[in-house]
C-alpha cells in the first residue's frame, strides 16, 4: 500500500515545553487518518509540521511522496490546509477569497474563477458568494475554508479541528465533502475533539497525548484495547448493590465495577451470550430489583478517557 | 520573477478592495491630513511666525513627513492582522513566493501614501501654499516623501511581525512618531531653541528630510542659515538615511515574517 503521510520521530521543542516529543504516524494514500488527544496534546503542531508551517527539530515527515524539511515548495503544490481558526479574508466576498488563493496557488486566473464558482456551488455558498465573509455564519465560514483547501484540487488534505462549535447540520455538510474526497482519492489527516467523528470518518486514528502517539489503530481495535463488551446492570435502590455483584462475579471473569451514584453494576463478558444468560439467571435467583439491564461495546469516549488518564483538557 | 509579480498583483488586488471597504482606512489618508493642515496651519499660523516665509508654506513640508511616518502604524496593524486571524498561516501553506506577501502589503500602503499626498497638496494650495523651485524640483520632493512612506511601511511591518497585536503595535507606534516628529522642525523654526534642544532637533532624521522637501519646495526660511550637518545637507543626508534604513529593514522584515508565522 502507498504511503501519502508518514512522519518519524517529530520532536519539537518550544523553550522548556516539548510540543512533540517523537510522533510517528503514517498514512496510507485514499484513507483517513483521525488524530484525537486533548487540547495541548500536539495534534495541531503535529499539522502544522506536516502542512510545512513549522520546522520540526528533530525527525523528518515526508507529504505526498515529498520531504517537508526539503521540498516544502513541492509539498504545499500537494496539500489543502484547513485550520482550526477559518483563515479567511473578512473583507473579501466569498468568490474573491476562493479566487485569490486560487490564483495563488498559481491555477491561472480563469482557471481560479471557474473552480471557484464551482466550489461556492457544492459547498452551498453560490447565494452568498457576492457577501463579505465578515456576514457568514461559522458554518458558511468554514465550508469556504474548507472550499479554499480545496481550491487546487490536494492530493493530501490536512483538516485541524474542521467541525468544531459547528451545528449538527453544518457538520453533516462537512462530512459528505470529506467522505467524497476520500471516494476521489485524496487522503486526508484531520484532527478532532469529537470522538464520534473519528469514528465515522476514519479508517484509523491516532491518540495523541503530551506530544506522543500513545495509542493506534482501527476503531475496533482501539475499543478492543480497553476490554471488550460489558453488561450493565441498573438497580432500583442501594440495597440491592451487594446482592448483584455476588450474583455477577459467579459468571464473570473479573471483579464487577460498581457505579455508586447511577447504581450501576458493570462487569466484562467473559463468554458473550452465554455470560448473558447466566447473568439474568443469576440476578433473578439473588432477588436484585433491576431497572435496566445492556450490553454495551465501550464508546470511543471510554477509550479516550482509559488511554489519556481522564485528562480530556490539559491545558499549556 | 514572472511568479513573483503574480502573486504580488493578487495580493495588491486585495489591498486595494479592502481601502474601498474599510472606510476608516480611507479617512486616515484623507480627512485626517486634511484636519492637520487645517487645523495646524490656522492655529500654530497665528501664534508662531518665520522670518522670510509665512507659517503655512513652512508647515506643508513638516506636515506632509509627519503623514509619512504615520505609515508605520498603519502596516503594522495589517501586518499583526493578518498575523493574528490565520490568513499569514493560509499563505504559508501555499505555494507562492513569501516576499510577495510584505511586498504587496508595503505597496499599497505607499499607495495610500500616494492618496495623502495628493490630498494634502490640494488642500494646502486653497490655502495658499506654493512651491518655487519648479516642477521637476517639487516632484523630487513628493519623491523624497514617498521613499520615507515606503521606509517606514517596511518598518511598520517589521514592528508588526515583532509586536503581533494591535494594541502593542499602536503605542509602539506612537512612541516613535510623537517624539520624532515634535522633537524636529516639522512644526517649528529651531533658531529659538535653547542650544542642547536645537543640537537634538537638527540632528533627529526626520528634520533632514523636512528641511530637503522645504528646500525642494522653496518654502525655506531667512533664518540663521546655520545649523548642524543633516540640516545644511538636507537631501544627500535624506537620501541615504532612507536608503540604509531601507536595507537594513527589508531583510530584517523578511526574515521575522519567516520566524513569525513559524509557530
Amino acid at each position: 500500500m502507498e504511503i501519502a503521510i508518514e512522519a518519524v520521530g517529530l520532536r519539537k521543542r518550544y523553550g522548556g515545553h516539548e510540543a512533540l516529543c517523537g510522533v510517528d504516524l503514517s498514512v496510507p494514500t485514499g484513507t483517513l487518518l483521525g488524530i484525537l488527544g486533548p487540547n495541548g496534546a500536539g495534534k495541531t503542531t503535529t499539522v502544522r509540521v506536516l502542512a510545512t508551517l513549522l520546522e520540526p527539530d528533530e525527525g523528518r515527515a515526508s507529504v505526498a511522496g515529498y520531504d517537508v524539511r526539503d521540498q516544502p515548495r513541492e509539498v504545499r503544490r500537494s496539500i489543502g490546509l484547513t485550520g482550526q481558526y477559518a483563515a479567511l479574508d473578512e473583507r473579501l466576498t466569498g468568490r474573491e477569497n476562493l479566487r485569490l488563493i486560487g490564483t495563488l496557488y498559481r491555477l491561472g486566473r480563469r482557471a481560479a474563477k471557474a473552480r471557484a464558482d464551482e466550489l461556492l456551488d457544492r459547498l452551498d455558498l453560490a447565494h452568498a458568494a457576492e457577501r463579505q465573509v465578515k456576514t457568514y455564519s461559522g458554518g458558511m465560514r468554514r465550508r469556504l475554508d474548507l472550499a479554499a483547501s480545496l481550491i487546487a484540487e490536494p492530493k493530501v488534505l490536512f483538516l485541524d479541528e474542521p467541525t468544531t462549535g459547528l451545528d449538527l447540520t453544518s457538520r453533516l455538510t462537512l462530512w459528505d465533502m470529506i467522505r467524497e474526497q476520500l471516494a476521489g482519492g485524496v487522503t486526508v489527516l484531520m484532527t478532532t475533539q469529537y470522538l464520534e467523528e473519528a469514528d465515522q470518518l476514519a479508517d484509523r486514528i491516532a491518540v495523541i497525548d503530551g506530544g506522543r502517539v500513545i495509542a493506534d489503530g482501527t476503531s475496533d481495535e482501539l475499543k478492543a484495547k480497553v476490554g471488550g463488551e460489558r453488561l450493565e446492570v441498573s438497580l432500583a435502590d442501594d440495597s440491592d448493590i451487594p446482592a448483584t455483584v455476588t450474583a455477577l462475579r459467579e459468571t464473570a471473569a473479573a471483579e464487577p465495577v460498581v457505579a455508586q451514584d447511577s447504581r450501576t453494576v458493570s462487569v466484562s463478558l467473559r463468554d458473550g451470550l452465554k455470560t448473558v444468560s447466566e447473568a439474568a439467571a443469576a440476578l433473578d435467583a439473588a432477588g436484585a430489583r433491576t431497572v435496566g439491564f445492556a450490553v454495551r461495546r465501550p464508546s470511543l469516549d471510554g477509550v479516550f478517557l482509559a488511554l489519556t488518564g481522564g485528562t480530556t483538557s490539559r491545558e499549556r | 520573477m514572472v511568479e513573483l509579480v503574480s502573486d504580488v498583483s493578487a495580493l495588491v488586488g486585495r489591498h486595494m478592495k479592502h481601502l474601498v471597504r474599510i472606510p476608516e482606512k480611507l479617512l486616515s489618508v484623507t480627512l485626517m491630513p486634511v484636519a492637520y493642515v487645517v487645523v495646524f496651519g490656522v492655529l500654530f499660523g497665528s501664534a508662531i511666525s518665520v522670518p522670510g516665509s509665512d507659517y503655512r508654506s513652512y508647515l506643508m513640508a513638516g506636515i506632509f513627513t509627519q503623514m509619512m511616518l504615520t505609515n508605520v502604524g498603519n502596516t503594522a496593524l495589517g501586518v499583526a492582522g493578518d498575523l493574528s486571524n490565520g490568513v499569514v498561516d493560509r499563505f504559508r501553506s501555499l505555494p507562492m513566493s513569501r516576499s510577495s506577501v510584505l511586498i504587496a502589503r508595503t505597496l499599497s500602503d505607499l499607495t495610500l501614501a500616494v492618496i495623502a499626498c495628493v490630498t494634502m497638496a490640494i488642500v494646502g494650495y486653497l490655502m495658499g501654499w506654493r512651491v518655487h523651485e519648479g516642477f521637476l524640483k517639487a516632484l523630487a520632493g513628493f519623491g523624497l516623501l514617498l521613499l520615507l512612506g515606503y521606509t517606514m511601511a517596511w518598518l511598520g511591518a517589521l514592528i508588526g511581525l515583532l509586536a503581533r497585536s494591535a494594541e502593542a503595535v499602536n503605542s509602539i507606534a506612537f512612541m516613535l512618531v510623537m517624539p520624532l516628529t515634535f522633537l524636529s522642525n516639522a512644526f517649528i523654526p529651531l533658531d529659538g531653541l535653547p542650544g542642547w534642544l536645537r543640537w537634538l532637533c537638527e540632528w533627529n532624521p526626520v528634520s533632514a528630510v523636512v528641511a530637503a522637501c522645504r528646500e525642494l519646495f522653496g518654502n525655506t526660511t531667512t533664518g540663521t542659515g546655520k545649523g548642524a550637518f543633516p540640516v545644511q545637507y538636507p537631501v544627500p543626508v535624506s537620501l541615504v538615511l532612507c536608503g540604509l534604513l531601507l536595507a537594513a529593514v527589508v531583510p530584517a522584515a523578511v526574515g521575522a515574517y519567516r520566524r513569525a508565522a513559524a509557530r
